[in-house]
């Protein structure tokens, strides 16, 4: 498909985005679960809302033609194929439509939320973190019939990995999580999404930490030329929490992932590793946002993209700290792979400091592979090929090893990279 | 060892090389038989490692003249890969520190490629790890270096050992070693002249390039070369090498000034 002009949608595929929604909606709401009163409100919010567009500044650089070519319905996945689950770790598999907790005996340390308390605490996060709003965020709130709500107490010692395969079919995944950490908990979670075909996944996951509590979470997404992917990952932090989030994806016609992190009294730690690729015609895009509400909170954040072909790269950093954020730390570094002429690579660090005592520190920076590095492995007998192909692999690995034990199996590289079965 | 009846294993003529418009090498002359440790010295700027780098195949380098023979071929027009998979070895200056890049990994490639241009065949991990460890004690190298990315946090002393370390996996008939004293103190000298010591051999040669008169105390080259503004001044023993730590650089550039006096020798 081929929007006519990028920068200025014709009045005919704006109309064409308008009754897109207006099909899905048509097609993916009613129903009567625990989630309906809430879908109703997001439909209602959605069809209000326009479409992204180029002209608004969170979507300049990232062409929706991709998602809008999915086809307006509901997709019903069947399970495919994967490997062996990692020691050590628990999978549960979603589709969108089955309770992934059937059959399953949760560790020590996790229960379901569920009836009011879920009504009630669905959502919270994605107020704390201003992500209500947020199109992706609307469209999964307008089309997700159930959720994965799970409460964490003390230390688990069990991985809770969360697997989608969107397949081949035609249609629209909604997955929507949420986590809730006690004070002092602690849990480490892989997700995983995969597509083979001209769909879309929309996933968005809501975690709460109390006090003290520790999450460390994973998400390795690869797409297919046709698949779309629109992951929001919203974590509310209190004082003395650590989040560390490690992503990569890859492989996505449009691949867009947005954490949306608060520190709501600060003095918490938050870690972002994140690798995302673009080949092809693809678009790999990264909107995170970084908001301190207190003093002496810490951010150390890490951005790798590849872009090769004609694949288009997008990394939007945004951190913010008010006034009352004194003592904030702050480091954010974005490294780009330029791999071919034609590809292309936005990168933007977004530092809004009102407080006079922090540490904020952001760079960027984006280059070929290292002339000096390809040739110390070519005067080793490495042909150029391969020596740019381990380079590349280094320069992903960095992030890739940051994953939980859990994505091993998954093979995340030879995934990313387009080289299974090799 | 010098045999005059050895085979020559690289034979240099005339070489001239520029990086950018910068002329560098101007007419460069050297021939290296099998079992041969030369010494290349100079000041810095006078060429010598824009020596090993022509040599070696460096991008950024332009040869805009002469010859190169190694082992009887042109070796100007093979690619850097292909010289190294026929048995040319440059011990870098400053090791390049790849990120990510396993050493273990690196190694392992390297020396595959290396086998299959001599014709065996490449050895799986099981093999490799046995030969690698064996190989470590060369330089004296702790195995936990094999865990981490190639050279990188490596202090000066560990690249450089690092460094001695591939020459052993890979070896080469010619090693060209670039200043492979610099920055190493004491110990860590010994261990790798060490290291060149033990590896060189009746078949193959070694060419150091060095600043200082240190490293050849400890490696005692058959042949000590001066070079001054990308050429090769004068050709001697290993006293030479005394002879410009006792006198220093001073009368080279008189010489050096003499020759560029004389018509028929510039250009």
């Amino acid at each position: 498909m081929v929007a006519a002009s990028l920068s200025t949608p014709t009045a005919a595929a704006a109309a064409a985005a308008g009754s897109w929604v207006a099909a899905l909606l048509a097609n993916a709401t009613g129903g009567a679960d625990a989630l309906a009163a809430s879908r109703e409100r997001a439909a209602q919010a959605l069809a209000q809302t326009p479409l992204p567009s180029r002209r608004v500044e969170a979507w300049r650089f990232t062409d929706l033609a991709p998602l809008t070519a999915v086809k307006p319905t509901l997709l019903s996945p069947a399970p495919g194929a994967q490997p062996e689950t990692a020691a050590g770790s628990l999978r549960l598999n979603l589709d969108g439509h089955s309770d992934p907790l059937a059959g399953i005996s949760l560790p020590a340390g996790l229960e379901p939320i569920g009836g009011d308390e879920l009504n009630a605490t669905l959502g919270q996060v994605l107020a704390a973190t201003g992500s209500a709003e947020l199109w992706p965020v609307l469209l999964n709130g307008a089309t997700a019939r159930n959720v994965l709500a799970l409460r964490v107490r003390g230390t688990v010692a069990t991985t809770l990995e969360l697997v989608s395969d969107a397949g081949a079919g035609e249609g629209i995944l909604p997955l929507r999580l949420l986590l809730v950490l006690e004070p002092e908990a602690s849990l480490e979670v892989l997700q995983v999404h995969r597509s083979s075909g001209a769909n879309l996944t929309s996933v968005v996951l809501e975690a709460r930490l109390g006090e003290g509590a520790e999450l460390r979470h994973g998400l390795l997404a690869s797409g297919a030329e046709t698949g779309c992917l629109l992951a929001t990952v919203a974590v509310e932090q209190a004082t003395g929490s650590r989040y560390s989030g490690v992503s990569a994806h890859g492989g996505w016609a449009l691949g867009r992932l947005e954490p949306r992190l608060v520190q709501s009294e600060g003095a918490a730690h938050s870690a972002l590793k994140a690798l995302q690729l673009a080949d092809g015609r693809q678009i790999s895009d990264t909107h995170s946002q970084m908001v301190f509400e207190g003093p002496d909170g810490r951010l150390e954040q890490l951005h790798k993209a590849v872009a090769d072909g004609q694949g288009r790269s997008v990394f939007n950093g945004a951190v913010k700290v008010p006034r009352l954020a004194q003592r904030t730390d702050a480091a954010q570094l974005s490294r780009n792979l330029l791999l071919s002429d034609r590809a292309r690579i936005d990168t933007k660090p977004e530092l809004e400091i009102v407080a006079d005592d922090v540490r904020c520190a952001h760079g960027a920076t984006v280059s070929r592979l290292e002339q000096d590095e390809l040739f110390y492995l070519q005067s080793r007998g490495i042909a150029a090929d391969q020596a740019a192909r381990l380079l590349l692999r280094g320069f992903c690995e960095e992030v890739l090893q940051e994953l939980p034990e859990a994505a091993r199996p998954w093979q995340p590289l030879a995934r990313l990279l387009g080289e299974q079965g090799r | 060892m010098i045999r005059p009846d050895a085979p020559v294993l690289l034979e240099i003529r005339d070489l001239t090389a520029r990086v950018e418009d910068q002329p560098i090498l101007k007419g460069v002359s050297l021939t290296i038989r099998a079992g041969e440790i030369h010494a290349v010295m100079g000041r810095n700027g006078s060429g010598k490692s824009t020596l090993s780098k022509v040599l070696a195949g460096h991008p950024a380098y332009t040869v805009t003249g002469g010859t190169v023979r190694y082992m009887g071929d042109d070796l100007l027009s093979l690619e850097p890969e292909l010289r190294a998979r026929a048995g040319l070895f440059l011990g870098f200056q400053y090791p390049v520190e790849i990120p990510g890049v396993s050493n273990l990994e690196f190694l392992r490639v390297a020396t595959n490629a290396r086998r299959a241009g001599k014709g065996e065949e490449e050895l799986d991990t099981f093999a490799f790890e046995d030969l690698v460890r064996e190989r470590l004690q060369v330089v004296q190298m702790d195995p936990a270096f094999l865990e981490r990315s190639v050279n990188e946090g490596f202090s000066g002393g560990e690249k450089k050992r690092n460094e001695i370390l591939q020459m052993a996996l890979l070896e080469p008939l010619v090693a060209v070693l670039d200043e492979t004293d610099s920055g190493l103190d004491i110990d860590a000298l010994r261990i790798v002249a060490g290291g060149v010591n033990h590896l060189a051999g009746p078949d193959n040669a070694t060419l150091l390039i060095t600043h200082y008169q240190r490293l050849l105390d400890v490696i005692t080259p058959d042949y000590v070369h001066v070079m001054a503004a990308g050429r090769i001044l004068r050709t001697g023993g290993k006293e030479l090498a005394l002879e410009l730590e006792e006198r220093g650089y001073d009368w080279v550039d008189a010489e050096l000034a003499a020759l560029e006096r004389t018509p028929a020798e510039v250009g």
